[in-house]
């Protein structure tokens, strides 16, 4: 095996899953620089989720491997366990605590001891309320702390959602779809957020909205039928025979 | 002084509390009879088995309103804490049962002379109560452990505890479990040596209840407030969320689940004594279903909620069993459906959902804000 030039905060090769004879991933390479901002797209069904969900320890992939860092397997570890180690998921639609307030949100996804009695005689200190006004200011927040995070609008609901990641300070952030729902003008905060958190974090963003790939991406890979297609900048992407086929021939196929 | 909701809770339940543990048996004991203020013995008896259902219904409601586990299983955790404290009291009827035996009749008319070994240490209360807390506590941390760990959620934990349940109840009617069989143990007399029928006994008995719910109370309260409780909710409404967010949910969820069952033995330790029997029939669907509609119809996610419910609900069913025999389930059923359509909060819910109504009322004015509404239910997503 080649040694990687630089260290890579993540590693896919030779991923196979299949659901029910559906091949979701066929024989997947992914490759991830520390720091980079990466951004994954592809038509329905190429395989995108049930990448994030190999990657978070939902899924478990029947063959391959899937490393963080140097060497940390991440096959063999449950969800909590992989974000432990520093791998931070955003969901496509978003979850918050809608019965809690925003300050609390952050509050519970604060780095910090796990612990079923260490939670029981937990005490918020002012270093942690300092890192929550961060976040809060970071995400476009601040001042809404108090407010029932079910209150939200859509676009705050997705930042907040953000924001508890930050709060966790992951290595490597997975956020799907982020701009999925939300006004030009909300896409385009988002855009300048993971741009902002790009750099401190590696990012991998899954979207469909090529505008707001084209204001973050750097490199973009593309997915097809559970394996990587093609990789480059959004123009050499965009500008590629075969995205053009795949996209295309789709196209053409949907009309009959 | 500024009365948050909060402190006017507090203030409410000291109330209650001083009401239910110094007045009512004070009244019992000192007022004549004749006057109107006495309290008799068949109230405080019957106020005694409200406050037990108080405890079983906080336990349902810690799991159900609070973390979103709907478990149909509390009733079993109460059986067995009842079950517990009924051997001790079948142990202290000594020779002054039907057969004047040493051992417990139901033994006797099953052919057995000597007493089966496991019921020898049954005959101190100490005992019986320490298997009360482990036999419960155990069960449901073996369940808990396998069921959190295989992600059952939702219906089908509900049905996996309604199954395990009427598993227990299925073998608790067998004679062959030395147990009472469908009989179960009645006709207690004494309890540490305390006639079981005098009114002293009973108001004893009650005063025990109110301290329980009391201190109960008292944990949840101080629980849900702790980073726990926030987690707990957080469970509830977004459970990848917290999973994703590095804790491991399991082991919330099961720490819930034991305490809960401890809960419900609780209740099933005092309400034995006070209602003189205990039989499979305490773990029959209804039971556990019924409990769900007290805590519904009170206010879930509320600790005040199960215990206004478990009042209302058992008040109400004296009153009609007795009014409309036939009509009580079909009361029961219009009623789960009637709060859980219109009064998602409950009874405790009631009052800021009228508020709200009032001013959407008031303020007619198209640029009305979108009233936060002060009770928002935990099931709405």
């Amino acid at each position: 095996m080649t040694t990687p030039h630089k260290s890579f905060v993540l590693m896919l090769e030779g991923v196979n899953k299949t659901f029910d004879g559906f091949k979701a991933i066929s024989d997947l390479n992914f490759y991830m620089d520390e720091g980079e901002l990466r951004t994954i797209i592809g038509p329905n069904g190429a395989g995108k989720s049930t990448l994030m969900d190999i990657i978070t320890g939902r899924t478990k992939p029947d063959t391959g491997k899937v490393e963080f860092g140097r060497d940390t397997d991440l096959t063999a570890l449950s969800e909590h366990e992989i974000n432990r180690l520093g791998i931070g998921r955003k969901f496509q639609t978003p979850s918050v605590y809608i019965h809690h307030t925003v300050f609390e949100n952050v509050l519970l996804s604060l780095k910090g001891s796990r612990g079923v009695f260490a939670a029981l005689f937990s005490r918020t200190t002012p270093a942690q309320r300092g890192r929550i006004d961060e976040v809060l200011n970071t995400i476009g927040l601040a001042g809404k702390g108090g407010r029932l995070a079910g209150s939200l609008s859509h676009g705050q609901k997705q930042w907040l959602e953000i924001g508890m990641l930050l709060a966790q300070d992951p290595k490597l952030l997975l956020v799907d779809e982020p701009a999925a729902g939300m006004t030009d003008e909300e896409t385009h905060k988002t855009g300048e957020l993971l741009l902002g958190l790009a750099g401190r974090h590696s990012i991998v963003v899954i979207e469909h909205d090529m505008a707001f790939v084209r204001q973050i991406a750097s490199k973009v890979t593309v997915l097809h039928q559970g394996s990587v297609l093609c990789e480059g900048t959004v123009d050499e992407v965009q500008n590629s025979e075969q995205v053009i086929e795949v996209y295309l021939g789709r196209k053409k196929k949907d009309k009959h | 002084m500024q009365f948050k909701p909060r402190n006017l809770e507090l203030w409410l339940m000291v109330a209650a509390a001083l009401l239910i543990i110094v007045v009512l048996p004070c009244l019992n004991a000192f007022a004549p009879e004749t006057s109107w203020l006495h309290v008799g013995n068949f109230t405080i008896n019957l106020y005694g088995k409200y406050l037990c259902y108080a405890i079983l219904a906080i336990s349902v409601d810690i799991l159900w309103g609070y973390t979103g586990l709907l478990s149909l299983g509390q009733a079993l955790f109460f059986s067995l804490g009842g079950y517990m404290m009924g051997m001790n009291l079948m142990r202290m009827i000594g020779e002054l049962g039907q057969y004047h035996k040493p051992i417990p009749d139901f033994l006797v008319f099953l052919g057995w002379t000597r007493l089966p070994a496991f019921w020898k240490p049954f005959a101190s209360l100490p005992f019986a109560l320490i298997m009360a807390a482990l036999v419960p506590g155990l069960l449901s941390a073996v369940f808990g452990f396998f069921a959190f760990r295989s992600r059952i959620r939702g219906v089908y934990f509900s049905i996996l505890t309604q199954a395990l349940t009427y598993a227990a109840c299925l073998l608790f009617f067998r004679n062959s479990l030395l147990m009472g069989g469908n009989n179960g143990f009645t006709d207690f007399k004494f309890i540490l040596g305390h006639d079981l029928r005098s009114p002293v006994t009973q108001r004893a008995l009650f005063i025990c209840s109110g301290v329980a719910l009391l201190l109960v109370y008292g944990v949840c309260r101080w629980l849900t407030n702790t980073k726990f409780g926030k987690i707990q909710r957080a469970i509830r409404d977004s459970e990848n969320r917290v999973m994703f967010s590095g804790y491991s949910t399991a082991n919330f969820k099961l720490l819930v689940f034991v305490l809960a069952a401890l809960i419900a033995s609780l209740a099933g330790i005092l309400y034995v004594p006070q209602v003189g029997i205990i039989n499979p029939g305490e773990m029959s669907t209804e039971k556990s279903l019924e409990a769900v509609v007290w805590v519904a119809v009170g206010g879930r996610a509320t600790l005040v909620g199960p215990i206004l419910g478990a009042f209302t609900v058992n008040a109400l069913k004296s009153w009609a069993t007795r009014a409309y025999p036939d009509l009580w389930l079909i009361l029961l059923g219009t009623m789960f459906i009637f709060v859980t359509v219109f009064l998602p909060g409950g009874m405790v819910g009631l009052p800021g959902q009228l508020l709200v109504l009032k001013r959407r009322y008031f303020s007619r004015t198209p640029k009305a804000p979108p009233a936060a509404n002060p009770t928002p239910s935990p099931f709405v997503k």
